[in-house]
């Protein structure tokens, strides 16, 4: 049971990788979406693992999507925020009884699921764009990033994890 | 000392946080300064070698048109040959050679970011140098910047790092090109003072003050020129030749003298301090 946890979170890490570097860094929509589907991970992993690991996982990811686009280690810093951050989201959007034995992602109602994948997205979207473009005298350019490449990644997100919806146990 | 461990035992989660974010924010802010210094590039062997893959799965869709394109450019050298004036043999001695040539293929290209990289499929062992100019059959690309065995990153001309001397062509006027972020197809060229006349559709080629480029390669025309807030020099709109979202073939320019220039150079200034 736990070596096939492992097993797909493996899968899983190498192939959103692939997908992201591969198809959506060159994808261009407009002349500048690229969708960060690679979030997908951070959504997707498993809820009473150790956090140390999850935050070191999440690094690592950031960091080979760093390694592929050249962006140095904003992927990396972003991705880090965002797994930290985490377990504060889930408890703003899930309420208290995220933390129970029971709770299943796939049992959520499909608002708080897609309130949870928005806010991942979201703070992800704005470390990400602060960090790249580095000033503040831009801040309308990096809200116009934000919403707009945040919704395309929110759109394909959703299409993915329909797609390959967590199994029910 | 049993409170310190407690607190840090306390706050792992925490503190390996900070740790990680830290570690990120210094890689980025040190990139930022030193544009040498980049540890994290996908001129290594694992992302080259994957880029590499896919684009020889991709290229295969584009042949017909890059196979026209190159033949178009063979069509161009052989127009400047034949009409060449002095009609002697082509000469090739090795004294005359001021710049060598090698061919390489882009594996990965971005254009949509304000620092974009792209990767090329030539690096050491192709005697593929840092700061050698790259250019395509159209005009001017970028400065190699990190290179491994394979594979090399180019710094590209859309890069609010990069700054290479140009100069408007058939005067000596030259000023610095750079991007402002906002298009991919436009270009700044600055510092070109207020006396000069301009007139939009002027060709910008690079300068001969650069010991990267060889003097006159292509960049593109002037699309809008205002002056700057200083009102004495212009701030000026290139219109780029190269299609940067659709590059193949590229061509990297060695420039022989280099090591010579740099020492002269690096001479001069420790001599007037």
């Amino acid at each position: 049971m736990i070596s096939s946890s492992y097993f797909i979170n493996v899968v899983r890490f190498t192939l959103l990788v692939l997908v992201q570097v591969l198809v959506f860094n060159r994808l261009n929509f407009f002349g500048f979406i690229n969708p960060m589907v690679y979030i997908l991970f951070l959504y997707w992993y498993p809820i009473k693992e150790n956090r140390a690991v999850f935050i070191g996982l999440s690094f690592l990811l950031g960091f080979f999507i760093d390694f592929f686009s050249d962006t140095m280690a904003i992927h990396a810093a972003s991705t880090v925020t965002i797994a930290y951050l985490r377990p504060a989201i889930m408890r703003f959007v899930f309420g208290v009884n995220y933390e129970f034995q029971s709770f299943r992602l796939g049992n959520a109602t499909r608002a708080q699921q897609i309130t949870f994948l928005a806010l991942l997205i979201i703070v992800h979207h704005m470390v990400f764009f602060a960090l790249e473009i580095f000033s503040l005298a831009n801040i309308l350019l990096i809200l116009k990033k934000v919403l707009a490449i945040g919704l395309s990644t929110l759109v394909l997100c959703l299409l993915f994890s329909s797609l390959f919806s967590v199994r029910k146990e | 000392m049993q409170q310190i461990i407690n607190f840090i035992v306390r706050n792992k989660n925490f503190l390996l946080y900070v740790l990680l974010l830290i570690i990120s924010l210094v890689f980025t802010v040190r990139s930022h300064s030193y544009h040498q210094s980049r540890f994290f590039n996908s001129s290594n062997w694992i992302t080259g070698n994957i880029y590499e893959t896919s684009h020889g799965i991709s290229s295969y869709f584009g042949l017909t048109k890059e196979n026209k394109r190159l033949v178009e450019e063979n069509k161009m050298l052989r127009d400047l040959l034949f009409n060449k004036k002095t009609n002697t043999p082509v000469e090739l001695d090795t004294a005359n050679i001021r710049y060598t040539i090698v061919s390489g293929k882009v594996i990965k290209n971005s254009y949509s970011d304000p620092r974009n990289y792209i990767t090329i499929n030539i690096g050491k062992k192709d005697s593929v140098q840092p700061d050698m100019g790259v250019i395509t059959a159209k005009g001017i690309l970028g400065i190699v910047e990190n290179v491994s065995n394979k594979f090399a990153t180019v710094q590209s001309i859309l890069n609010e790092n990069s700054n290479i001397n140009a100069k408007i062509k058939n005067t000596d006027h030259f000023g610095s090109l750079i991007w402002d972020t906002q298009q991919y197809n436009t270009a700044q060229l600055v510092d070109i003072p207020r006396l000069v006349p301009l007139t939009i559709g002027d060709t910008i080629v690079t300068g001969a003050m650069s010991s990267i480029f060889p003097e006159n390669i292509p960049i593109g025309t002037i699309k809008k020129f205002n002056l700057d807030t200083s009102n004495s020099f212009y701030y000026i709109d290139v219109a780029l030749f190269n299609d940067m979202t659709n590059i193949k073939n590229v061509y990297i320019i060695d420039n022989i003298n280099r090591p010579e220039i740099l020492e002269l150079e690096s001479n001069t200034v420790t001599n007037d301090q």
